[in-house]
């Protein structure tokens, strides 16, 4: 790589106005390279699946069963309604979540002696929550908990209480996600604020805390569009949610089709969520390392 | 203001980092630690902010004892100002918050008190253009000049520097040292570790050197640097002269 070796085409490496550098001529031609490799490898796979999939045997079994374009269309609209009891679920869910996971961390890294029993609470509970499926916590509380009462109230339907379960187990996850954030805040930044004379309480609520909250929110996101997800669980002990009603279609219509129906409205919510995620970590990446490396 | 420490030991885990420490401060003093990496400076000034707990010894602000165990840290650190190596600004607020959070926090000022006192403060200092700036968007000179005007803001009665200018480079270097500057005429008592030898022998009232966590010599700078009395003295500053520091 010495100069030398460049030979006549050296004089054409000199930049000069107007015209593109050899480097930059270089790294569009990559570019264009690699744009070219991905669009064909994506039109051949794609390709592929069309092609291929249709001559298995059983494929027109198979799509007159699960991509019937007539069970779609009448069953579709009848899944909207249920779905927001979905969304309904999530939006009461998640706050209780971030509220009880921050309680949670905060618990986990209390430093008194005399909390220690809250401390020793709060690792208990993350441990044993998280040791367990979600689907057989819906089932044990959402079951259990509405047989303490004899009568009927508000509080003991089912739904409630699998929201409960939902909020159980995913704020154990998440008092695990502020945990790391907490301890990622550098101890020279406590430092700094306990020389100011800020107690030990101000100093997590201003100083601590807003940097850790700000560091966690894309691993924050990731838990949440799983939670979206996650809320279908909670049909197994009978509300009549999106996957519920799908279920009750395909017994109806003996066709899988609305399954599918169902599984297009979930994207509907969690593509979207995935994207804001995808764009808020990429964000993150450029603030602290100055640069986002492909 | 008057600081105090006698006898002060610390170690941490079996490794003593000070023993037998014994230093005066006298009010509107300025008092400069010098010595090798490692050799107790960051500790003693962590010891006397109450960032360190002392093992033994007794350190004493206006003859009260500061190191008894079981006196409330807050109050009294927020009478002495503490500035770090590495500024540890707060990067999630701008200048104006950074400076204000302890005014409002601990002294329980108002917001607009404290705002007008810190934009005074910026004034003072040539750094009122920054007071909406984040600290990230500041050169390490700004930002270090920021972290003092935060500390001031407490309006503390001892300023504490821990090698201030140790992580800036060369041309910035001068600007945090003519802040310092300004702080002494103003007689602010100040007690400050410092890799900078002219500086520690222009600013100086007496400098200290320590080593592996004894004070060897305290005398007035013209001693030290010009006729030191101990070998490990004139062995260190050979050493810094070596390196082109003096």
């Amino acid at each position: 790589m010495s100069d030398t070796a460049e030979g006549p085409g050296a004089a054409a490496s000199v930049p000069s106005r107007g015209t593109a550098t050899r480097r930059a001529q270089y790294e569009r031609a990559t570019r264009r390279r690699s744009t070219l490799v991905a669009a064909t490898s994506t039109v051949v796979v794609v390709a592929l699946v069309i092609v291929v999939v249709p001559l298995a045997p059983g494929w027109h079994n198979v799509r007159a069963s699960f991509f019937d374009g007539h069970t779609f269309r009448q069953s579709f609209p009848k899944l909207l309604d249920p779905f927001l009891l979905n969304l309904k679920i999530f939006a009461i869910c998640a706050p209780c979540i971030v509220a009880l996971g921050m309680l949670i961390a905060m618990a986990r890294n209390v430093r008194s002696p005399a909390l220690f029993p809250l401390k020793l609470f709060a690792t208990i509970y993350t441990d044993v929550v998280r040791g367990v499926p979600v689907i057989l916590w819906i089932t044990l509380i959402g079951f259990g908990v509405p047989g303490l009462f004899h009568e009927r109230h508000w509080y003991t339907k089912a739904v409630v209480w699998g929201g409960a379960a939902l909020v159980l187990c995913y704020s154990a996850y998440v008092a695990e996600v502020f945990r790391a954030g907490i301890e990622s805040v550098h101890e020279s930044q406590r430092a700094a604020s306990r020389s100011l004379g800020l107690s030990s309480g101000q100093t997590m609520r201003s100083v601590v805390l807003p940097q850790a909250v700000r560091r966690v929110v894309p691993p924050l996101m990731n838990d949440m569009v799983s939670l979206q997800k996650d809320v279908a669980l909670v049909s197994i002990i009978g509300p009549v949610e999106a996957l519920r009603r799908a279920n009750v279609l395909v017994q109806k219509s003996f066709n899988f089709t609305p399954l599918v129906a169902a599984a297009v409205l979930f994207l509907c919510v969690s593509i979207p969520l995935t994207r804001f995620t995808d764009h808020l970590l990429t964000r993150e990446r450029r603030r602290t390392t100055g640069t986002a490396v492909a | 203001m008057k600081l105090q420490l006698q006898q002060v030991r610390k170690s941490f885990g079996g490794k003593v980092v000070l023993s037998d420490v014994s230093l005066d401060v006298d009010a509107h003093q300025v008092v400069c630690l010098i010595g090798a990496s490692g050799s107790g400076k960051s500790t003693l000034l962590r010891c006397v902010n109450l960032l360190e707990p002392i093992d033994d010894g007794a350190i004493l602000l206006d003859e009260v004892d500061i190191s008894e165990p079981g006196l409330d840290p807050d109050p009294v650190r927020a009478r002495i100002g503490m500035v770090f190596q590495s500024y540890n600004l707060f990067p999630h607020m701008n200048v104006l918050r950074n400076i204000t959070l302890a005014p409002v926090k601990v002294l329980r000022r108002r917001q607009t008190d404290a705002r007008d006192a810190a934009m005074d403060l910026l004034g003072r200092f040539g750094l009122a253009d920054k007071a909406h700036a984040y600290p990230d968007q500041l050169s390490g000179g700004q930002q270090q000049r920021v972290a003092i005007v935060r500390a001031l803001a407490m309006e503390p009665e001892i300023m504490l520097l821990d090698e201030i200018t140790a992580a800036l480079d060369p041309v910035l270097v001068g600007e945090v040292l003519e802040l310092v500057r300004e702080l002494r005429a103003g007689g602010m008592t100040m007690l400050l570790a410092t890799h900078e030898m002219g500086f520690a022998r222009e600013i100086a009232d007496s400098v200290c050197f320590l080593q592996e966590g004894r004070i060897v010599e305290h005398a007035p700078p013209e001693q030290i640097f010009t006729m030191p009395a101990h070998d490990e003295t004139r062995e260190f500053l050979a050493r810094v002269i070596a390196s082109g520091r003096l």
